[in-house]
């Protein structure tokens, strides 16, 4: 693991506790194992492995919760022929973590084909996850031949429209957005005019102190639109966010995690559960990629994130099944 | 007897040929490209992405790709749209009137091809 980040406040910009730079350096080692917290101001890092030394309250903060992404339950190309098994597997590591998520969230593509007994299985196996409650929006495997209906009625209550909805948690205002719905030939990932309006509305009244975390499927930011890795009217959404001290945004689809900082937004995708896609522009097309079988784990993943009550900024950490 | 049964058959045989080469032929001069029906789904690509094909001819694509596309018109209303394909699944629209069909894949949409009928 890279040398140990500096602990001091180099630059404080925003006068909230949070040095960009250290963060940043601290992300880069993300994919390492490396364990973030912002705490009191200082930023602090752990490896992974030295997690069980830490007590409960020094290492988490106050808010703990895991994203996972792309199951593709019904997939059984040579990529990978049991995305159940990878599932549990994320399941265990998820059940392995010292401090336990309090929710999880699944970025979408739930399933491979919008097939019930897909959904099925995902349900089963989430079942056996420590985290009880899952919050979920729809990838365009989970809405295929009947415009979402079947997504909405298993996991849409409360949702709006297409299946968008916010909820709090802890003073964490957390917003499911819907993107891959209505897609239009050529395009990219698209939210929608009556979408926009109701996340206008949501956030207009919160201080803008609230830390903010938005999920969706496809990245919010422009990933790679040759491959259908943006949304076209992302912009407008982060609009509506701009006054506020932290943005954190958590996608998947693109099935490996990469991270953008823009201002006080942090941008992340997650592994998938399922199978790797290869880098922007690194292959003919953004297929699913096969690697040697005893790699596999090692390129799946899930997300831990955690927020330290009154420090904005959100610890955002990947790790591998293996 | 039988012999020139035999020959009479054969000469037949041989006259029917020749017209229906004669009609291949012709169609083979008409169109700049072989006639082609088919089109291969594969590596996140419609191929060819542009088909022309007679009024009445019948399309078939195949998804050869590892993940499921779709085949769905951008015509308002949709002149047609597919299940979803797995991998080997195919779908197939007769074109039974001229012109220019668009279509695209809803799961990718940047997958674009087009179905020229004349």
């Amino acid at each position: 693991m890279a040398g140990k980040v500096k602990d001091e406040i180099l630059h404080d910009h925003n006068q909230d506790g949070v040095d960009r730079r250290g963060f940043l350096k601290c992300m880069a080692w993300a994919g390492t194992g490396a364990f973030c917290v912002i705490q009191g101001g200082v930023l602090k890092s752990y490896s992974l492995s030295r997690l069980s030394e830490l007590g409960a309250k020094e290492a988490m903060g106050e808010l703990s919760f895991v994203q996972i992404s792309d199951s593709h339950m019904g997939f059984n190309k040579p990529a990978n022929p049991d995305v159940a098994g990878t599932l549990k597997a994320a399941v265990d590591k998820i059940n392995g973590l010292s401090v336990p998520p309090e929710f999880m969230l699944h970025t979408g593509d739930i399933s491979h084909l919008s097939k019930p007994e897909e959904f099925d299985t995902v349900d089963q196996i989430l079942k056996s996850a420590k985290p009880k409650d899952v919050f979920y929006v729809p990838g365009e495997h989970d809405v295929l031949n009947d415009d979402g209906k079947q997504f909405l009625e298993r996991y849409g209550k409360g949702s709006k429209g297409g299946g968008w909805y916010s909820f709090d948690k802890k003073g964490v205002h957390f917003v499911g957005l819907v993107n891959v719905m209505n897609l239009k030939a050529g395009g990219l990932g698209t939210l929608g005019h009556d979408q926009l309006e109701w996340l206008e509305d949501d956030v207009k009244h919160l201080k803008p102190s609230t830390p903010i975390v938005v999920f969706a499927h496809i990245p919010l930011w422009s990933v790679y639109p040759e491959w259908g890795w943006g949304t076209e009217d992302s912009a407008q959404a982060l609009g509506y966010l701009k006054k506020f001290g932290s943005v954190t945004v958590l996608n998947g689809h693109i099935h490996q995690t990469m991270q953008k900082i823009e201002g006080n937004v942090t941008f992340h995708t997650a592994a998938s559960t399922a199978f790797p896609q290869p880098a922007p522009g690194k292959a003919d097309s953004p297929g699913p990629m096969k690697v040697p079988a005893e790699q596999l784990k090692s390129v799946l993943g899930i997300t831990d994130v955690n927020h330290v009550q009154g420090q904005h900024a959100l610890a955002v950490v990947d790790s591998s099944l293996a | 007897m039988r012999r020139s049964v035999f020959i009479a058959g054969l000469a037949a045989t041989l006259l029917l040929g020749m017209g229906a080469l004669g009609v291949g032929q012709k169609n083979f001069v008409a169109s700049a490209q072989p006639e082609t029906t088919e089109v291969k789904i594969d590596n996140f690509t419609f191929g060819p992405a542009a088909l022309t094909v007679p009024v009445g001819a019948t399309v078939t694509w195949t998804n050869k790709d590892d993940i499921p596309h779709t085949v769905v018109s951008t015509d308002d209303p949709k002149a047609f749209k597919s299940k979803v394909l797995d991998t080997d699944e195919k779908f197939s629209f007769t074109f039974s009137k001229a012109g220019t069909y668009p279509y695209f894949c809803s799961i990718h949409p940047k997958m674009t091809g087009k179905v020229i009928v004349q």
